[in-house]
């Protein structure tokens, strides 16, 4: 291997279902691209990496300004919002991560887990931020497999020496 | 849209290099564009790949993803990374004489 191999780490800082996709979206390209990946998770990031948080990723209706009810499959209701106050009742939470679930299976994405699993079989390097995992007390067996340490803020940086970052 | 010559046949190829004629491509072309990726020697396995994306593609020249490769031939991720280092589907295209993949997983 050349060291001249661009390199691309991932910052994961959301614990959202819509937030955890761009990191496995663009990580996933960048290894079909020959490209090295490093994945660091922090803060509510980590939900994508634990056991029993990973599949169970939701996304809230609440406070999100760009879900229109068009993505509920109403017509022509481009610029018509979910009012907050429908987005606050019991079970729309739920109702809007299944309608993206849906819309992800029928594009042939996989779920979090099973894409995440993808991406280290594909190379890329996974690691937990050491501050949340303490903060959130936390052990390395929470963790899925393909998570390969925990590691402060200082080793990410020594690690992704002339990586391109991206903070999500 | 350019033309270039491997293994004494001249073909047509895109900016990015990628055969855009299916129909042009032989097994000596695959052999020869693999040494240009770095693969020296195309095993069994290599060549099941092979196959199957020239299959798959049918006349169109459509490559398939990585994931469908996967996923229809039963190899693992793991595996292709291994039998193409470094980008598997794009580099499996190349060698197949097909387009760039598209899709993004």
């Amino acid at each position: 291997m050349s060291d001249d191999t661009r390199k691309v780490a991932f910052i994961c800082s959301k614990g959202d279902l819509d937030m955890a996709y761009p990191a496995l979206v663009m990580g996933w390209a960048a290894l079909g691209n020959g490209i090295d990946v490093t994945i660091f998770f922090t803060f509510w990031g980590m939900d994508m990496i634990r056991k029993t948080r990973q599949d169970h990723l939701q996304i809230a209706p609440v406070a999100n300004t760009a879900m229109k009810l068009s993505m509920m499959g109403v017509k022509g209701m481009d610029n018509a919002g979910i009012p907050n106050l429908l987005g606050a009742l019991p079970g729309m939470t739920a109702f809007a991560t299944k309608l993206m679930k849906d819309k992800m299976a029928e594009l042939g994405v996989p779920p979090v887990g099973e894409y995440l699993q993808m991406l280290v079989d594909g190379g890329a390097k996974l690691y937990a931020c050491k501050m949340s995992v303490d903060m959130m007390g936390l052990k390395k067996e929470d963790f899925v497999d393909g998570v390969i340490d925990i590691v402060t803020a200082g080793d990410f940086m020594d690690m992704t020496d002339g990586a391109q970052i991206i903070f999500i | 849209m350019t033309t270039k010559t491997i293994a004494g046949k001249t073909v047509q190829v895109n900016d990015e290099g990628f055969m855009t004629n299916p129909s042009e491509w032989t097994r000596e072309i695959a052999t020869a564009i693999a040494k240009e990726e770095g693969l020296a020697d195309l095993s069994a396995s290599h060549w099941k790949v092979i196959d199957f994306c020239r299959g798959d593609a049918g006349g169109n020249g459509k490559s398939p993803t990585l994931r469908r490769i996967t996923t229809v031939t039963g190899l693992s991720t793991k595996e292709m990374f291994a039998l193409f280092p470094k980008g598997p589907a794009k580099k499996v295209a190349r060698i197949s004489g097909l387009g760039k993949p598209e899709g993004c997983v």
